[in-house]
C-alpha cells in the first residue's frame, strides 16, 4: 500500500534542467504518472488550477509544444491566453520586457515562453513576478521536452539508471539534445551523442557524454535512441554537404537498425519528423517507435510541471 | 535514533507529563474493526437488496483499505464479486493552495464505468465533511452513478458541510482538539482506532 508522502518542490520557475536536482526531476515524473491517468477519464479534467491564468508567449513557430501546454493547462482548469509573434505587438517593435510587463498587468500567474534567443526566459523571470516556464529558448534548453523524453523511457523500460541512450543528429544547435543530456546524466544514464563533426559541439565531452561520428557505434548496445530533427532552416550555414548525404550516413532505416542495433531498441523523436531524412518511413511507424507516446506523455508531464509550480507561493 | 541515544536514560517528569497528555484511548481493536465492518457490509446488502449493480470505492489511503475489506465481506455474503475502486481527492481539495507541504497526487483507480452503479463510498473518519465533498465532485467526473451512499468507520461530528453518512461503524463525540486515528495493518502495521488528546 502506498503512503501519502510530501515532496519538496520549491522552484517558482522552470528555466532549464540545469537548475534541477535529480530528486526534483523524479518528483515531476511521479506527478506526471498520476496525471496520465486523469487524461484517460471520461471527463479528463481536474480542478486544482481553477482561477489561475497562464499565458503562452510564443515568439517562434510551434504547434506541438504550444498545443501540449495549452491542453495541460486546460486539463487542470486554468485559463489560457495566447500571444504569438505573428499576431502581436512584437511586429510593432515592442520589447520583450514591455510585452511581458503588459501581460503581467493583466494579472496572470504563469508565462510559458518560447523564444529564439537563448536566455530569454531567464531575462523574463527577472522582470516579472509571474512564474516563467521555458518552452524552448534558442540553442539553450527545452526542459519539458527532456522531461517527457525521460518519462517515456522510464515508462517503457522501467528505469533510467545505467541505461544506454544515444542522441543522433544536430547536437550543436539542439536545445532538445542539451536538456536531454542534462536530464539523462542526472538520472544516471549513459549518454552517447552522434552526428556529423560540424554538428557536434567542440566541448561536448565536458558534459560527460561519449562522442562518436559513426552511426554503428551509436546504435551498438543502445537501449533507446533519440533521433533529432535536421533543422532545414540551418541548411544555408553550409554545415552539411546535402540532406541526401546526411540521410545516407546518419538516417535511421530498418536495414541500419537490423545491422547494428538491438532488436527492441526504443525509437524516439521530438518531432516534427522529416520522413526519409533523419528517420525512414518504416522506422517511424515501427512497433518500437514511441514517437506518439512521447506526445501523449508530453501533456501529462506539462500538467505535472504547471501543477507543482502553481503550488509554490 | 533510539530514545536513549539522545537524552538521559531515566524519563524526566516533563516527559511523563507529556506522555500523559498524549494518552490514547482505544476505541476499537482489531476484532472490533472486523465486527464493525461485517455489520456495515450486512447493512449495505440489506439496504440495496443484494449486491447487484453495487460498486465499492474507498477514499485513499485508509478508506481504500476499508473498501477492500467491505468488498470482500459483500462477496462472502452474496457470493458475488463487486467492482472495487480507490479515489485520491488531493486535486479536488478546497485548501490545496494552503497546505504547507506539497501534496503528492496519487492516481485514482476506478477501472469500471460507474454510470448507473450504486456506489458505496468508504472513508475511515467522517469529520468536517470536506473530504467527502471532494470525493463526490471527483466521482461525478467519472460518470453518472445511480446513487452514492457513504460508509464510514468513525463519525466524530463537527460537520462543516451538509453531508451525512448512510452507514456508521461508531459514533464518537469528540472535542475539536482531539484527534481520531484509524490505524490499519495495510498502512500502519497494527489495527485499532484511538483518540489522541
Amino acid at each position: 500500500m502506498e503512503t501519502r508522502t510530501a515532496i519538496k518542490w520549491t522552484k517558482k520557475n522552470l528555466l532549464g534542467i540545469e537548475d534541477l536536482e535529480a530528486a526534483e526531476i523524479s518528483a515531476i515524473l511521479e506527478q506526471a504518472h498520476s496525471f496520465k491517468s486523469v487524461l484517460e477519464r471520461t471527463i479528463p479534467k481536474v480542478p486544482p488550477l481553477r482561477g489561475k491564468t497562464i499565458v503562452m508567449l510564443f515568439c517562434e513557430p510551434s504547434t506541438r509544444t504550444r498545443a501540449s501546454f495549452e491542453l495541460a493547462a486546460k486539463r487542470l482548469s486554468a485559463d489560457t491566453m495566447n500571444f504569438a509573434t505573428s499576431t502581436s505587438s512584437f511586429l510593432k517593435g515592442e520589447t520583450l520586457k514591455d510585452t511581458a510587463r503588459n501581460i503581467e498587468a493583466m494579472k496572470v500567474d504563469m508565462i510559458v515562453i518560447r523564444h529564439g534567443c537563448s536566455g530569454a526566459p531567464h531575462f523574463l523571470s527577472n522582470c516579472v513576478n509571474a512564474s516563467v516556464i521555458n518552452a524552448g529558448d534558442g540553442m539553450h534548453e527545452h526542459p519539458t521536452q527532456a522531461l517527457l523524453d525521460v518519462y517515456t523511457i522510464k515508462e517503457k523500460l522501467g528505469r533510467i539508471k545505467e541505461l544506454k541512450v544515444s542522441i543522433i543528429g544536430d547536437i550543436a544547435h539542439s536545445r532538445v539534445a542539451r536538456s536531454n543530456i542534462l536530464a539523462l546524466k542526472k538520472l544516471g544514464a549513459e549518454v552517447t551523442i552522434c552526428g556529423p563533426k560540424t554538428l557536434i559541439p567542440k566541448d561536448a565531452e565536458k558534459m560527460g557524454v561519449k562522442v562518436t561520428y559513426e552511426i554503428s557505434e551509436a546504435l551498438k548496445d543502445a537501449d533507446a535512441i533519440n533521433i533529432l530533427r535536421i533543422q532545414r532552416e540551418r541548411q544555408n550555414e553550409a554545415l552539411l554537404p546535402s540532406l541526401r548525404e546526411y540521410a545516407s550516413r546518419f538516417g535511421i532505416t530498418t536495414e541500419i537498425l537490423r545491422k547494428y542495433a538491438r532488436k527492441e531498441v526504443l525509437i524516439m523523436h521530438p518531432g516534427p519528423i522529416n520522413r526519409g531524412i533523419e528517420i525512414s518511413q518504416d522506422v517511424a511507424d515501427s512497433e518500437f517507435s514511441v514517437i506518439l507516446d512521447q506526445v501523449t506523455n508530453g501533456v501529462a508531464v506539462r500538467m505535472a510541471t504547471l501543477f507543482l509550480i502553481s503550488m509554490v507561493k | 535514533m533510539p530514545e536513549w541515544h539522545t537524552g538521559s536514560f531515566f524519563i524526566s517528569q516533563g516527559k511523563v507529563n507529556e506522555m500523559e497528555k498524549n494518552a490514547r484511548a482505544r476505541i476499537l481493536d482489531k476484532e472490533g474493526i472486523e465486527r464493525t465492518l461485517q455489520r456495515i457490509s450486512h447493512e449495505i446488502v440489506e439496504k440495496n437488496q443484494g449486491a447487484t449493480n453495487l460498486a465499492v470505492i474507498g477514499i485513499k489511503t485508509r478508506g481504500a483499505v476499508l473498501a477492500e475489506k467491505i468488498a470482500a465481506n459483500i462477496k462472502a455474503i452474496e457470493k458475488k464479486e463487486v467492482p472495487l475502486g480507490a479515489i485520491d481527492i488531493t486535486l479536488y481539495r478546497d485548501d490545496l493552495t494552503e497546505i504547507a507541504k506539497q501534496p503528492l497526487v496519487h492516481a485514482t483507480e476506478i477501472n469500471f464505468d460507474i454510470t448507473g452503479k450504486r456506489i458505496i463510498l468508504v472513508d475511515d473518519v467522517l469529520y468536517t465533511g470536506r473530504t467527502v465533498r471532494c470525493a463526490l465532485d471527483e466521482l461525478i467526473d467519472f460518470g453518472r452513478p445511480a446513487c452514492i451512499q457513504l460508509a464510514v468507520l468513525i463519525d466524530r461530528g463537527h460537520r462543516e458541510l451538509p453531508i451525512r453518512p448512510d452507514y456508521v461503524g461508531k459514533n464518537i463525540p469528540t472535542a475539536k482538539e482531539e484527534q481520531v486515528e484509524v490505524r490499519l495493518e495495510g498502512t500502519d502495521g497494527e489495527e485499532e482506532v484511538v483518540i489522541l488528546q
